[in-house]
Formats: C-alpha cells, sequence, structure tokens
C-alpha cells in the first residue's frame, strides 16, 4: 500500500514561445508521501505545478491520478480533482476572515443566505484537525504568513485535497514554524496525502521528505531517496557539475568569467584604519529600531544579523531614506548628511536591493532593459536622457556579466525568474556605480546557482572598493561574506562581531541573546 | 506584443464602422475642396473631434501614473468662462490664452497634489473639482451664457490656414510634440514606471509623487485649452454645458487605445485612434439620424464591441473553438 502510486506524470512536455520549458518529464508521487522537487531556477519546477495543477495544460504527456486520467485545464478543475496548491505568498483574500476564507466559494447557506454560524464551526473543525488554534473570525491579512498559509492548507483539505502541492512554503517563516509546518505536514503525510514539496533549503529537504526529484534544463535528472544521496550528491544533481564541497561552500569556479579560488570572506585584506564611507550614529526609530551604531567602510562586506523582526530591514530603510529616522546622525565621507528619501540616498552614492522584489523592486510590465538603466535615468534626471545606444551598451554588458538569462533585453521582466530578476536589479544598482550597496536578502527564493553567483559578485564588489551591507537570515551566508557583523535582537543592537570571530557559533549565540 | 493586437484591433473597429457607413453613404469619405479649403465628413469628424482628442491625450498620462481625472470637463467650462470674461473686456487673444492655460494647469496643480501629495484617491480628489468646478464657472459667468464676439478666437476653432482646418493642426501639433517629449526623454519611463509599480519606482529613487503631480498639470492644461477650443467653437461660455460628459469620452478613448486603467503602459497613437472612433461614431448617428436622446446606447454598444474585441481572454476563448472545431472535422 505505501507504494502504490497517487499521481504518475508521463512525458510532460510544454513549451513557452522561445523556450522548452519541460521536456518529456515524468514524475511520480505515492500515497502518503513528502516529495521534494527540486532544481535551480529555470530547471522547470514551477512550470511542472503550473500544469500539475492546471494553469499551463501540458501540450504532450499523461496526468494520472489515483489510476483516473485527468487533464486540469484549471486551478479549478484541478481543485476538484483532489490537486490543491499553497503558494509562497499565499492565494487568499486577506480582507476576508478565516472563516470565509475556508468556505470561500462554498458558503454553508440557509434560505439562500449565508450560515456563519454553522461556517464558524466548520472552519474551527478544519483548524482543529491541524491542530491549529486561531481565531476563525480573525481578518486573514493580520495573520502572520505562517498561520495563512495553515488557513490555506486547512482550506485545501476542507476541498478534499488527496494531494497537495507546497511552493515554497517557508521562505518567509522563521525556525518555530518551520517546525510547526512540518508536524502538519508529517499529520497530513499519516494520513495518505501525497505531498509535492518545492524549496530551496536543502536542510529542510533532508528534514521532512521521503524522495527528492531533481529537474534541471527542463528535463529530468533522476528521483532520488535522501538516505541514499548526500546533500553534496544532490547539489551536484541540481547544478550538473561537480562541486567541492558542502552547499553552503559551494563555488562554481566559471560564476563570474574569472576562477576565482579565493574565500569569499577576505578578513586578513589589511584596511587603512580610519576610511569609514558611511557613519550612523545612534540612529533610531519608535517601533522599527533602538538607536544604533554603525560604521561601513569601503572594500569591506559588513552583515546586518537577526532572527526575523530583528529589525535588520528597518534599519535599511532608515540608511536609505524611506522611512524617516526620529533621531541619530548620518555622517558620509565625514560630512553630516540628510537623507529624507531614498532619492537623497541614490545621489549621494547609496544603493538598496529590497527583500521584497514583487512589490518594492521590478516593475514587471516594463522591459529587462528599462529596469535596468532606471535607477541610473532618474539618477540623472529626465533632462540627462540616456541615449538608447548607451542603454543598450549597458545591458549588453550587465546582460553577460551577470550572465542574465533572458530572451533579450526587451523582454517584461516578469517573464523571467526570481534569480534573473534579482541579477536585473543588481545590474540596476551597479548601473549608478553606486558606493554603498545594501543587499536585503539578495539571495532569498533563488536558486543555489544563483545564489553562488551573486556571492561571488558581492565579492568581486567588496575587491572593487565598494562598500557592501548585507543582511541576510541565512548565517552561513553572513558568515561566508562578511568580514564584520552587527547583530540585531529584538529591534536593538545585540553588538559587533569582526574577524575571525565571525562563527556560526558566536553569531547564533548575539542572537539568541547569550553572552 | 499586446500593445500592438490591442490597436490593431481598434482600427479593425474603426475600418468596420466606416465601412458601415460607406454602404449608406458613399461620399462618406469625400474630401472636396470649397471656398479654397478643405471640405467633407472626414474634416469634420476632425474638427468636430478635436476637443476629445485633446482631452484623451492629457488624460493619458494621468491614466498612465495609474489615476484618472474626472475633473477635466469643469476645467473646460472654468476656462471657457475665463476666456469669455477676459475677451470681453478688451483683452488681447495672447494674453487671454494664457490665462486659460494657466486656469487648467492651476486645476491640474491642485488634483495632483491632492493624489500625489495628501494621498486621496485620484476618483475622490478629482471629483471635487469636477462637482466644485461648475459652480467656479457659473460664478465667473454670472449664471448666464456670455456670447463672445471676436473673430481671432473663433478661427482657432472654426478657421482654416492654407485651406486646412485650424483645431485639428493644432491638436495634431500637440499629440506629435507630446508623443516626441515622452519617448525622447526619459519623462515617458517616469510616468509608466510610476503607474506599473510606485513603490519600486520610488525605492529606485524616482521622485514619483513630481511625477504624478506633472501628469496631472498636463492633463489640466489640455482641459484649459480644450476649454478654449469649446468657447471658440459655439462662440460663447456656456457653464453647464460646455465640457458636460467630456470626461468620460476621453477616459474611454484612452482606455480602448490600449492604456489600462490600473496605469503603465500607455499608447499616445492609441488614444488618438480612439478618440477617432468616439467622434466616427457620433457622425455615424447623425447620419443615420439616430435622435441625440438615443445616441448613448449605439454608443454604448461600441464600447461594449471594442471592449469585447480587445479582450486577450474572449480571444483565447474563440480561438480554441475555432481550433476544436476544426479538430472535429
Amino acid at each position: 500500500m505505501p507504494d502504490q502510486p497517487l499521481l504518475e506524470l508521463r512525458g510532460i512536455t510544454k513549451r513557452f514561445p522561445g523556450v522548452l520549458a519541460l521536456s518529456g518529464v515524468d514524475f511520480t508521487l505515492r500515497v502518503g508521501e513528502i516529495h521534494a522537487l527540486l532544481g535551480e531556477n529555470g530547471a522547470g519546477k514551477s512550470t511542472l505545478i503550473k500544469v500539475l495543477t492546471g494553469v499551463h495544460p501540458a501540450e504532450e504527456g499523461t496526468i494520472t491520478l489515483a489510476g483516473r486520467r485527468v487533464a486540469p485545464a484549471s486551478p479549478k478543475e484541478a481543485e476538484r480533482a483532489g490537486i490543491s496548491t499553497v503558494y509562497q505568498e499565499v492565494n487568499l483574500i486577506p480582507a476576508l476572515s478565516v472563516a470565509e476564507n475556508i468556505a470561500l466559494g462554498r458558503q454553508p447557506g440557509r434560505l439562500g443566505f449565508i450560515h456563519w454560524r454553522a461556517m464558524r464551526r466548520h472552519a474551527r473543525e478544519a483548524l482543529a484537525r491541524l491542530e491549529i488554534d486561531c481565531d476563525v473570525d480573525a481578518e486573514l491579512g493580520s495573520l502572520s504568513v505562517a498561520l495563512q498559509q495553515m488557513v490555506a492548507i486547512a482550506r485545501a483539505l476542507d476541498l478534499r485535497a488527496r494531494l497537495l502541492v507546497l511552493d515554497e512554503p517557508t521562505a518567509s517563516l522563521d525556525e518555530k514554524e518551520v517546525a510547526e509546518l512540518f508536524k502538519v505536514m508529517r499529520r497530513l503525510r499519516g494520513e495518505g496525502l501525497g505531498i509535492v514539496f518545492v524549496t530551496h533549503f536543502l536542510d529542510q529537504v533532508y528534514a521532512v521528505s521521503d524522495r527528492m526529484t531533481v529537474l534541471r534544463n527542463g528535463q529530468l535528472v533522476g528521483e532520488y531517496v535522501p538516505a541514499e544521496l548526500p546533500r553534496l550528491g544532490l547539489v551536484s544533481k541540481m547544478l550538473g557539475r561537480e562541486v567541492k564541497d558542502e552547499v553552503g561552500r559551494t563555488q562554481p569556479s566559471d560564476t563570474m568569467g574569472a576562477k576565482v579560488e579565493t574565500p569569499l570572506r577576505d578578513a586578513a585584506v589589511p584596511r587603512p584604519a580610519g576610511t569609514v564611507l558611511l557613519e550612523a550614529k545612534g540612529l533610531h526609530r519608535r517601533g522599527a529600531v533602538q538607536p544604533l551604531d554603525l560604521q561601513l567602510r569601503p572594500g569591506e562586506v559588513a552583515g546586518l544579523a537577526g532572527l526575523l523582526g530583528s529589525g535588520r530591514t528597518e534599519t535599511a530603510r532608515l540608511l536609505f531614506g524611506i522611512d524617516r529616522a526620529d533621531g541619530g546622525s548620518l555622517i558620509l565621507k565625514g560630512q553630516s548628511v540628510r537623507i529624507g528619501s531614498p532619492r537623497d540616498a541614490v545621489r549621494l552614492g547609496l544603493a538598496f536591493c529590497s527583500e521584497d522584489r514583487k512589490t518594492e523592486g521590478i516593475l514587471p510590465n516594463l522591459s529587462v532593459r528599462e529596469n535596468l538603466i532606471f535607477a541610473l535615468q532618474a539618477k540623472q534626471g529626465a533632462w540627462r536622457t540616456l541615449a538608447r545606444a548607451e542603454q543598450e551598451r549597458l545591458c549588453d554588458h550587465y546582460i553577460s556579466a551577470l550572465r542574465i538569462k533572458t530572451a533579450d533585453a526587451e523582454t517584461p521582466i516578469r517573464n523571467l525568474s526570481g534569480g534573473n530578476q534579482q541579477k536585473v536589479l543588481l545590474a540596476r544598482w551597479l548601473a549608478t556605480r553606486p558606493e554603498l550597496i545594501i543587499l536585503d536578502e539578495p539571495t532569498r527564493g533563488i536558486d543555489v546557482g544563483a545564489k553562488a553567483e551573486i556571492e561571488q559578485l558581492i565579492a568581486k564588489l567588496r575587491a572593487d572598493g565598494l562598500s557592501v551591507l548585507l543582511i541576510s537570515s541565512e548565517i552561513e551566508e553572513i558568515v561566508r561574506n562578511c568580514a564584520r557583523v552587527l547583530v540585531l535582537r529584538e529591534r536593538r543592537p545585540a553588538g559587533e562581531i569582526a574577524g575571525a570571530e565571525v562563527t556560526t557559533e558566536r553569531l547564533m549565540q548575539k542572537m539568541a541573546g547569550h553572552a | 506584443m499586446k500593445r500592438h493586437s490591442s490597436l490593431l484591433w481598434l482600427a479593425v473597429g474603426l475600418i468596420l464602422l466606416v465601412a458601415y457607413n460607406l454602404v449608406g453613404n458613399p461620399a462618406f469619405l469625400k474630401i472636396s475642396v470649397q471656398d479654397g479649403h478643405l471640405y467633407g465628413v472626414p474634416i469634420d469628424i476632425l474638427t468636430q473631434g478635436s476637443r476629445t482628442m485633446l482631452l484623451a491625450l492629457g488624460m493619458t498620462l494621468v491614466i498612465a501614473t495609474g489615476g484618472v481625472d474626472l475633473s477635466v470637463g469643469s476645467v473646460v467650462a472654468i476656462a471657457g468662462a475665463v476666456c469669455a470674461l477676459l475677451l470681453n473686456s478688451g483683452t488681447s487673444l495672447v494674453v487671454t490664452l494664457a490665462a486659460a492655460v494657466g486656469v487648467g494647469a492651476l486645476a491640474g496643480g491642485v488634483n495632483g497634489t491632492l493624489v500625489a501629495r495628501l494621498g486621496i484617491q485620484p476618483i475622490v480628489a478629482t471629483l471635487i473639482l469636477m462637482v466644485a468646478g461648475r459652480g467656479i464657472a457659473q460664478l465667473i459667468c454670472g449664471g448666464q451664457v456670455i456670447i463672445i464676439d471676436r473673430k481671432s478666437f473663433e478661427f482657432l476653432a472654426n478657421g482654416f490656414v492654407a485651406g486646412l482646418p485650424v483645431a485639428p493642426l493644432v491638436v495634431g501639433g500637440l499629440y506629435g510634440l507630446t508623443h516626441l517629449f515622452l519617448r525622447r526623454t526619459a519623462v515617458g519611463l517616469f510616468v509608466e514606471a510610476v503607474g506599473d509599480n510606485e513603490t519600486a519606482s520610488r525605492f529606485a529613487g524616482l521622485a514619483a509623487a513630481r511625477v504624478k503631480i506633472l501628469a496631472y498639470v498636463f492633463c489640466g492644461v489640455c482641459a484649459g485649452l480644450t476649454g478654449v477650443l469649446t468657447a471658440a467653437n459655439i462662440r460663447a461660455a456656456d457653464a453647464n454645458r460646455a465640457g458636460e460628459n467630456a470626461e468620460l469620452d476621453a477616459i474611454f478613448a484612452v482606455v480602448v487605445g490600449g492604456t489600462a486603467l490600473t496605469g503603465g503602459r500607455f499608447s499616445i497613437l492609441g488614444t488618438f485612434l480612439g478618440a477617432l472612433l468616439i467622434q466616427t461614431l457620433a457622425a455615424t448617428m447623425y447620419f443615420r439620424g439616430v435622435p441625440p436622446a438615443v445616441a448613448p446606447v449605439p454608443k454604448a454598444l461600441l464600447i461594449l464591441a471594442v471592449s469585447l474585441l480587445q479582450s486577450e481572454k474572449l480571444r483565447t476563448w474563440i480561438a480554441s473553438h475555432w481550433r476544436r472545431k476544426e479538430g472535429a472535422v
């Protein structure tokens, strides 16, 4: 019984204009199994999910669910067949209550009116099944992302899902919430549900999945059992190249076009004392962050670490003039400066890559070219218009230097994968020739390969004399890249660590509040 | 690609409408020369349509930033009233024109400030002036329709230069200049960026609020000039009727022209074709003897037809049915 297939995809092929997104891919999910779907950006994971959930019907291939052929032509049809999806950004309605969201489209009625009591009871039962305690009258949008996901899962189960697709569910959860989610996943597995788990976090893959399927460039690489394929092997399958070390230390030698053998972090490089590019003194804002001091030097990667909600992004927003500081001063190259808006910041040579690519980064319907030159053009103002030839030169340069995968520079940026969008945004800032670049979670939600490339780029920027401030929830990423780290805890500075002291253990201690 | 297909369908709609007219009236497209002036239905359409075209030009930018300006009709009335007041007290034409443009710019500045600096919803912010504007125009006119007796003023709307009608020439020129200005400088990109994702454009260092205000000011200036054309056309300032419902025609022209109400990409050429379509329909109804009271119905039907033609969903649906049928054969 346990090995009985629940879902079989055979020979799935899907073309988009100019791209073969999936080429004859097979995928098998068994009853009561958590199956990780892995691959780099552009490997075809999202496309496969979209074929499965009826967003993009496949051109070739068959889908068999519990022995019956299905061909969902819309997400609704897929749901009816028992295939439910929970996306990274929860696709429910934030302004409605939890109960309404769970019942959405199937509200229990009485005499043509909604039977509110039945609806609430029903929602409570659905959540109880997951052992989730939450007020069913609360507005969904007021809940944490983690709880919203639980509501989405409860809804899926309520729709009699036999198969649950979790697309990057853990991207914005903290550790405790991830553990909670895994508990729920294991419980559902016990009930015979099949779960497709899409994630970039390899730790989580090994923690929870029974099988893993790896895709690369739209093709099936293979299906594996975690116990038989160690991380190193998995990463090399995903990347399609030999990797020397653990995922953390992955250094594809061809990343930036030149062989880079040096470690990313180079604490040993002597720095001329006293050259501080930007100094913050007592910078604070109510409800965002308590007074903190920060020094950023040219040719140095500084880190801003802390748990989720510790005030990292808030600090970056103060530095970049997005939020007004209540007090404190900023000194740029020895001169006291006032940064009242991002525009001021950009003109002073600062750059800020937001953690929220979609709502704060990309101009989705504009082309790669327009996105790429945008900050430079905004910095120059409308009257000093960049000539088209100059724009194209910039695009050509950065598309090849950062290995941006796009059909051409005129493609709308929304058509690019997350990692490539991120690279365009990095290029947008590099084109302004900044002296300080603040990177807030630059590798969130992108694949291992692009991740390594971006880290390699950070090292190169440091070597070029830029000052980099790196914000990351991945401790290893901070340790790999930063020579100096300011740790935040509960919206106040918890201490600075530098040089050889920058280790995972020390950082964790600081974050957790020991010593 | 989507933009082009939207323009294409608009052109198809226009051609169908013209073809329909040609069936009943073979002289519909005929242009002749009388008294050294071009003469014919197409010339009338361009002359009478120039006002909607001008309003729609300004509206295009506002809609591209993700906003809308409901007050343009009232600004037309105010500008007309200002013209009447100044001209009848003997002010020179140039000063009068400058005053009309200034009034429009001021109105746009108020709208833009309410929207961009105070964060009021564009519909609400511009509704204020839409309602108040008529009252202001009434105050200026003293509650009466004021006759304007100035040949040089009337010339702006109904005159000819070298045989060509003045109003379409002026409006056409403004279209060309605006297009060049927006696409040759980065202003067009800034407008589209603000409409596409305002937060992202601001975070990239753009003074997004300033771009928005500028769009409303430009829209106001276009409305002011339209007020001049309207008053010159009827040789009077009519605070009640001038620019009545004109904002709706302008919005329609912009939207069928391929600029989404959600903002972002805009098409100046599309707006032009959209306004042309509205005016051609008005001419069609005139020739077919449709009573003015009934006229809104065919107009609504046309709006529906064009919207359906442009609907990507409907086109996909039809295409898939077509294929299914072919497959069955």
